[in-house]
């Protein structure tokens, strides 16, 4: 295939130890589908699709422990704790020891959509329409939106939780008597985030499009022209750039200027014959890790979109990817629970 | 990557007016010994007397898509569930989802054709309607959701049947008839059917759907004649009017009416495709469901397609077999179809 061409290219006018990538990555015996991965330190949590979390070190020595009687919808981590929520009913902490401790039960066992962590230790969540928040110091509250909610996110700052649910975007406020904030925007809202500066909103559409907010005078991002749903989406180093999947390529939408990405082109990289799938930028360097619908795993540059081959195609979906903190491991997860892990 | 039908998880979605014996129906499904494993949809706890926990409670939140299309609306929160169910693929063996009583199906079924994840893992098997055959016929008077939900169904179980007379049977069945001719029709109490006749019916497999003579209707094009000419004049006279076919009672709905084209000559898919997409386009609110079998010109495959609103989804289904005859059928059911526009539109689309 031309891909391997490329790789091989690129390759040979880098280091010799680049070139090796892929004989360097250390299988994880998860042993179930993957769905998503965090990293506690510099051991790996990967989250499989149902029960269990499976925690692996570099030296790929794996420990699984049971979160939820059923498949597991949700999950979030601080680099502390891994929270999880279930078709359970339930919101299940692990913490890199592999304790675990049941943060909440749902009165009425519906399923866990969607669970979100703040600095400081609060922890929100959402069954149905209802989002809840429960403060560090334990104090629990609770919102209710127009529709069911689509995704969580703490801002940055603040005791601040965007509410993304059909329609639009509810900013709430848990420990302020204000009326919640309402950013309209006909359509579905999924997945949500705020850009690292505190500046911007951005939500992944159930369409294949973002929509987006500057917070300061909620004008309108809109960004389309994607082939497929956005799954992913990940903030690069000092969040000057939003690096998303759901296209052939990554799509890296710019965030530097005071207007985001208004009136400007995404960054189109690391194209291939496959959907991107999942995508984990390094927290502190210039490149990203991209895995895709066929099972490849790349490293990309953003500079020059140069390409370094972590994992061959030939497997479902990627699924998980994720960087520990100090950017030294990248961890992947596929759909039919092939894992790995390289040292950086 | 090819997603082979078979593989994908079938959906039964179960629809039918207040009080017509859905939950009775779902109830039987459940608690029959058929070793297999239902997800289940429902839209209240409570009502469902089995113990299964893979019964999920639904919020029936209908969406209209971001593309300006009034009719291209999706259940929300089925999309969001159906996401968590596929994390637990390999635990069940098919999916049923039930509506309330007064839901369209439109929304359930599009949402299978339109969201690429959800059609990724699940085909839509069949719109199973439970109908009451006391009280249909007064229903199809005044509700337009009884209405809408015979003319989407691919099974009709006409349950209550020990209530009624056989003259007003016959009468209901005539008026189901008047909507939906190609629907198969199960007369019950009690919802008591064979769970074989309502589940993995393979009824939005075409292939079984078209080979189903409508009952009503005579296979020849003689009927057809007779339709134009009966009514391409005055079409809202016709209420309540009825004629008869070999001692059989027929009524033609006010609003509602099928129509079925056919062709023994092939057709030219590139006349066949933009003719018929640019029906659905214009429209596609007033057909409720499409579908048909293809045999284009110079083509081995047979073509086939079917469609909910302005939504289609159409594919090279397989070879035509030896001896079998190359023959197009195609068959709308909505409300004030154009007929005589669609008729003509089909009939340029054959290669002369």
């Amino acid at each position: 295939m031309s891909l391997e061409a490329k790789k091989i290219e690129f390759m040979s006018s880098e280091q010799l130890s680049i070139a090796s990538m892929t004989d360097r990555v250390k299988p994880v015996a998860v042993g179930a589908p993957v769905a998503s991965v965090h990293f506690l330190g510099d051991r790996a949590a990967f989250v499989c699709a149902e029960e269990k979390i499976a925690l692996a070190g570099a030296d790929g020595e794996v420990s699984h422990t049971d979160v939820h009687g059923g498949a597991i919808l949700c999950a979030v981590s601080d680099g502390a704790r891994v929270v999880t929520g279930g078709d359970d009913g339930k919101v299940v902490a692990l913490n890199a020891k592999g304790e675990t401790s049941v943060l909440a039960i749902d009165a009425k066992r519906r399923w866990i959509d969607n669970v979100a962590l703040h600095p400081d230790g609060a922890v929100a969540w959402s069954a149905g329409k209802t989002a809840f928040v429960r403060s560090g110091k334990g104090e629990e509250k609770s919102f209710d939106a127009p529709s069911t909610v689509g995704g969580l996110a703490f801002a940055p700052k603040g005791l601040r939780v965007a509410v993304a649910h059909y329609g639009g975007v509810t900013l709430w406020f848990p420990n302020m008597a204000a009326k919640p904030e309402f950013l309209e925007w006909a359509g579905s809202h999924l997945s949500v985030t705020f850009s690292p500066d505190n500046k911007f909103l951005v939500t992944a559409m159930h369409e294949p499009a973002l929509h987006g907010w500057r917070l300061a005078d909620n004008r309108h991002m809109r960004m389309s022209g994607y082939p497929g749903r956005v799954r992913s989406m990940s903030w690069s180093a000092g969040g000057k750039g939003l690096a998303t999947s759901g296209a052939d390529s990554v799509i890296i939408w710019p965030f530097t200027s005071k207007d985001g990405p208004m009136g400007k082109q995404p960054a189109m990289l690391a194209p291939l014959q496959a959907r991107v799938s999942a995508v984990a930028c390094h927290p502190k360097q210039e490149f990203m890790a991209a895995g895709y619908s066929d099972g490849t795993v790349l490293i990309v540059r953003y500079e020059d979109g140069a390409e370094i081959l972590v994992r061959r195609n030939g497997s479902e979906p990627v699924s998980a990817l994720a960087w520990n903190a100090k950017g030294t491991l990248l961890a992947f997860g596929t759909e039919d629970g092939d894992a790995g892990m390289l040292e950086f | 990557m090819s997603e082979l039908s078979s593989q994908k998880i079938p959906v039964t979605v179960l629809t039918g007016y207040l009080g017509a014996g859905k939950t009775t129906l779902l109830n039987r499904i459940l608690s029959e010994n058929h070793g297999k494993k239902y997800a289940v949809i429902v839209n209240e706890f409570g009502e469902i007397g089995i113990d299964n926990d893979l019964i999920i409670g639904a919020d029936e939140e209908v969406f209209e898509m971001n593309n300006g299309c009034v009719c291209c609306t999706v259940r929300g929160d089925l999309v969001r569930i159906m996401d968590g169910l596929m994390k637990r693929k390999g635990k069940f063996d098919a999916i049923i989802v039930e509506t309330t009583g007064l839901a369209d199906p439109a929304p359930v079924a599009q949402t299978f054709f339109v969201d690429e994840d959800v059609q990724k893992n699940a085909r839509l098997d069949a719109v199973v309607t439970v109908a009451d055959a006391k009280w249909l016929s007064d229903r199809l008077k005044d509700a337009p959701e009884a209405k809408n939900q015979i003319a989407f169904a691919d099974v009709i179980v006409l349950n209550k049947t020990d209530l009624v007379t056989k003259p007003e049977l016959a009468e209901v069945e005539a008026r189901i008839r008047g909507i939906n001719p190609y629907a198969k029709l199960h007369r019950t109490e009690r919802c008591k059917v064979a769970l074989s006749d309502v589940l993995e019916r393979g009824a939005f497999d075409l292939d079984r759907i078209l080979e189903i003579e409508p009952e009503f209707l005579d296979a020849g094009d003689d009927h057809h004649h007779d339709h134009d000419h009966d009514h391409s004049h005055g079409h809202h006279h016709h209420n309540d009017h009825s004629h008869s076919h070999g001692g059989l009672k027929h009524y033609h709905d006010e609003d509602m009416q099928s129509l079925s084209l056919r062709s023994d000559k092939p057709l030219d898919p590139t006349r066949f495709m933009p003719w018929l997409q640019n029906l659905v386009a214009t429209e596609g609110q007033k057909i409720l469901r499409s579908k048909g079998i293809l045999a284009f010109a110079d083509d081995d495959d047979r073509y086939v397609f079917q469609g909910v609103h302005m939504m289609l989804e159409g594919d090279h289904q397989r070879k035509w077999k030896e001896g079998e005859p190359r023959e197009s059928r195609v068959v709308f059911i909505g409300r004030e179809l154009p007929e005589k526009t669609i008729r003509e539109g089909f009939e340029s689309c054959i290669v002369a």
